[in-house]
């Protein structure tokens, strides 16, 4: 188990060191200078020379990439060029918000599609089950930043329950859990749509399968049968689906925090990119990299726990 | 007893008119040391609310007295000894005087200064302190703009105790101080009690950065937001319009919006292929599309809102067949392939449609490319690697920008040159102004660029707001003199 475990978390790193690689070299060729953006249009070449110097701009690449890649591995990021304060404090700011953000969309996500998948299953073929089914295909076919939008008209302009963007901070306690509803709501939806999906699918498999006939012909309840043996089984694709999710959502929030203005992590690499604040971009990237590859070994590892088989066979 | 309930609430109301304000915005600033960034979002939060200089910008473009309360000039225009205003103190209780205004002038002129208007300080020689209250500047020579120059946000007044950290924590001596600043979200300002000047009826002003147009029109139906001096709502603006709650403003900017062209390249080095194209573009087409309507034409580059505006729009009238004459007298009968460069604000955008569109009548084909910022800033104005471009200059009185070596048009006339130099030298307000005329006539009838309209300003905001500005002669969002009514 060990050795899998190891060697797991090694393809994991290596991995991180390619990324890092790709997302140097990918950035520094995007046109622009960061100094020319911050200084505008009519800066005089001294000035601009002079911020260069201090953003240490002038430095050869291979120096800038080994300097980065070393202060990463003690947790220095560098220095936000635009705001020049460290990147890591500049993102642990913003996970404050996209962190809660998240959990709080995958919570409501599973909470909706976990229940909508096995009662979809259990009715397979009625009316319940095609009903669902196809709401939930609405639901993946739906841009989200759209229903974003159609939830603001409705609770912030219309019936006035919940701000229509922004963010107080969390010392105003209730009122920064009102500002994440409506986003959280609009991450959730197409997720849980397509959840729900796989659920169904995962416990119409299961369901056919021969324990589940035993449990029956033993008389135990059909409630018991259902959400106790079947859907115990049919967890590992939805387990699967939820990892691969986490990639998602990140992406997600990008859009969802540009419609509601939340400033969390999605909208300061959106702010980064189109200042050429290279360096935050960098770290952001890095850091959603190294959240994938963890979550992908997290499941890699709950899949091992629970099929014994798995260890051996890789 | 109803009437008397009646009058009692509305009474009540009447003592408690607001004293908070939510004003939004596009963009939020690096930092918020107007000294040190040219990004516009930094003085659209500071300026005249939290840092003030020698002298101001009116809401109509005139200079004012500000940490100055007069001035005067010597004979030979060199030296404005400066008299400042007693009693004035930083936000952090500091008392201001001569020692700071040197420091800060010194401060900007710099070798290692980032300060990105250094050419604003440029004609200084020297900074003398006379005693606390006087502070002399020597000119190397006289400059008409001087008192101009002192009142851009690029040229307040800060201490040399609070300089180094103005950009996280802003200590300046307006009638707002530093509050908070909630990175990507907002910025909050509070009154400054221990202000110089008249008290301001806001007790806190935030400013909320809201990027994305989708979202400033739910947060201001959602009355999140009260105001919004420079609304980029799109579509939505008829709504609003329609909307007794809210008041729809079109002002006038400092911004020329251009079609520049690379006088360096064939074919746009020759005059005329640029008249020919001047006398394709049909300006009122162009402004239906590129601002619902609401810019102002220009003929050259100078805002209609300056009080030394020549209209030259008659120059080149819109006339289809005398532009492809001129074409031919070139010797592109046939017309020519070039490209049109497009940043991403709308009026370039959509512009840019009309104007191929325009411009295919007469034989050229233009090519569009669409590019970000990051992208126009390096290929159009660093390397000069364009032919086309729409882009609105927003600082105000830059004609002087086609007196420059090496600036993105490759314009040069050793004609315009003198007359920008000679206005440097002119104090003379009548003299001054013949000379923009001049400089506006030479590049007018060189067809530098095809000189599309004024950018407008649209403001949007709580009718029961008063004080807000209707034009943007610079770059700022004052709200010193705003107030809700009763």
């Amino acid at each position: 188990m060990s050795a899998y475990i190891a060697k797991r978390a090694l393809t994991g790193f290596a991995t991180l060191i390619v990324a890092s690689l790709v997302v140097f070299a990918v950035l520094e060729i995007l046109p622009g200078d960061p100094a020319r953006i911050m200084l505008g249009m009519n800066a005089s070449p001294e000035a601009l020379a002079a911020l260069r110097d201090e953003m240490g701009l002038n430095q050869p690449l291979v120096t800038r990439y080994f300097d980065w890649i070393s202060g990463m591995a003690v947790g220095d990021l560098g220095r936000s060029y635009t705001y020049s304060t460290p990147v890591s404090e500049l993102i642990a700011e913003r996970l404050e918000v996209s962190l809660p953000l998240a959990l709080l969309a995958l919570a409501l996500s599973t909470l909706i599609a976990i229940p909508v998948g096995v009662f979809a299953a259990s009715r397979r073929g009625q009316a319940a089950d095609t009903v669902s089914m196809g709401l939930a295909q609405i639901g993946v076919a739906i841009p989200n930043f759209w229903f974003a939008l159609l939830l603001v008209y409705v609770f912030a302009v219309g019936l006035r329950l919940v701000p229509a963007g922004g963010f107080p901070g969390w010392d105003s306690g209730w009122q920064a859990m009102k500002a994440l509803l409506l986003p959280a709501v609009s991450l959730a939806l197409p997720q849980a749509a397509i959840l729900a999906r796989v659920t169904r699918s995962a416990m119409l498999e299961v369901l056919g399968e021969d324990y589940i006939r035993t449990a029956r012909a033993k008389g135990l309840p059909r409630r018991t049968v259902l959400w106790k043996h079947a859907l115990q089984n049919a967890l590992i694709p939805v387990l699967t689906i939820l990892g691969l999710q986490f990639a998602f959502l990140l992406a997600g929030t990008i859009i969802i925090e540009n419609v509601f203005y939340l400033p969390g992590l999605g909208r300061l690499v959106f702010q980064a990119i189109s200042q050429r604040d290279l360096i935050v971009v960098e770290g952001v990237v890095m850091l959603l990299v190294a959240a994938v590859i963890l979550v992908n070994l997290l499941v890699d590892l709950l899949y091992a726990a629970a099929d014994p088989r798995l260890r051996t066979s890789r | 007893m109803g009437a008397a309930a009646v009058l009692a609430v509305s009474m009540n109301a009447a003592m408690s008119a607001r004293t908070d304000l939510v004003v939004g915005v596009v963009l939020e600033p690096p930092h918020l040391d107007p000294t040190a960034g040219a990004a516009a979002a930094i003085d659209e939060i500071v300026y005249a609310n939290l840092f003030e200089g020698l002298t101001r910008i009116g809401p109509n473009g005139e200079v004012q007295p500000a940490l100055a309360a007069n001035w005067t000039v010597s004979g030979d225009g060199k030296s404005y000894t400066f008299k400042l205003r007693e009693n004035v103190k930083f936000h952090d209780g500091t008392q201001l005087d001569a020692e700071d205004v040197k420091f800060s002038l010194e401060r900007a002129m710099a070798e290692s200064s980032t300060n990105a208007q250094k050419g604003l300080f440029e004609a200084i020689q020297s900074i003398e302190t006379i005693d606390p209250a006087t502070v002399t500047v020597n000119l190397k020579h006289p400059q008409g703009s001087f008192l101009y120059n002192m009142g851009w946000g690029d040229a307040v007044i800060v201490a040399p105790e609070s300089a180094e950290t103005n950009k996280e924590k802003p200590i300046g001596t307006g009638p707002f101080k530093f509050g908070n600043w909630a990175k990507g979200s907002s910025v909050t300002l509070t009154r400054f009690d221990d202000y110089w000047g008249d008290d301001v009826a806001l007790e806190e002003v935030e400013f909320r950065f809201i990027p994305d147009a989708a979202a400033a029109v739910p947060a201001l139906l959602s009355g999140d937001v009260h105001a919004f001096p420079n609304a980029q709502v799109g579509d939505a603006l008829g709504q609003i319009q329609a909307d007794p709650r809210f008041e729809v403003v079109i002002g006038a900017t400092e911004g020329e919006t251009i079609l520049a062209m690379n006088n360096g390249k064939e074919p746009f080095s020759n005059l005329k292929v640029r008249q020919a194209i001047s006398h394709a573009l049909n300006r009122d087409e162009i402004i239906l599309g590129a601002s619902s309507g609401n810019g102002v034409p220009i003929g050259s580059h100078f805002s209609p809102a300056n009080d030394a505006f020549v209209d030259l729009t008659d120059l080149y009238p819109h006339d289809t067949e005398k532009a492809k004459e001129l074409l031919a007298e070139a010797g592109y009968e046939d017309g020519f392939k070039a490209t049109l460069k497009l940043p991403p604000p709308a009026y370039a955008r959509q512009g840019g449609e009309i104007i191929a569109s325009q411009l295919r009548e007469i034989g050229i084909d233009l090519e569009i490319i669409p590019v970000e910022w990051a992208q126009w800033l390096e290929q159009v104005f660093t390397n000069k690697d364009y032919d086309l471009t729409i882009v609105s200059h927003t600082e105000p009185n830059d004609i002087n920008i086609y007196a420059r070596d090496d600036y993105y048009f490759a314009y040069d006339n050793e004609a315009f040159d003198a007359v920008i130099e000679e206005l440097d030298q002119t104090a003379d307000p009548e003299k001054r102004k013949e000379l923009y005329a001049q400089a506006q006539r030479i590049i007018a009838d060189d067809a530098v660029n095809g000189f599309l309209f004024q950018l407008p300003k649209t403001g949007v905001w709580d009718a029961k707001l008063n004080g807000m500005w209707e034009n943007q002669p610079i770059q700022a969002n004052d709200v010193t003199g705003v107030s809700w009514e009763d």
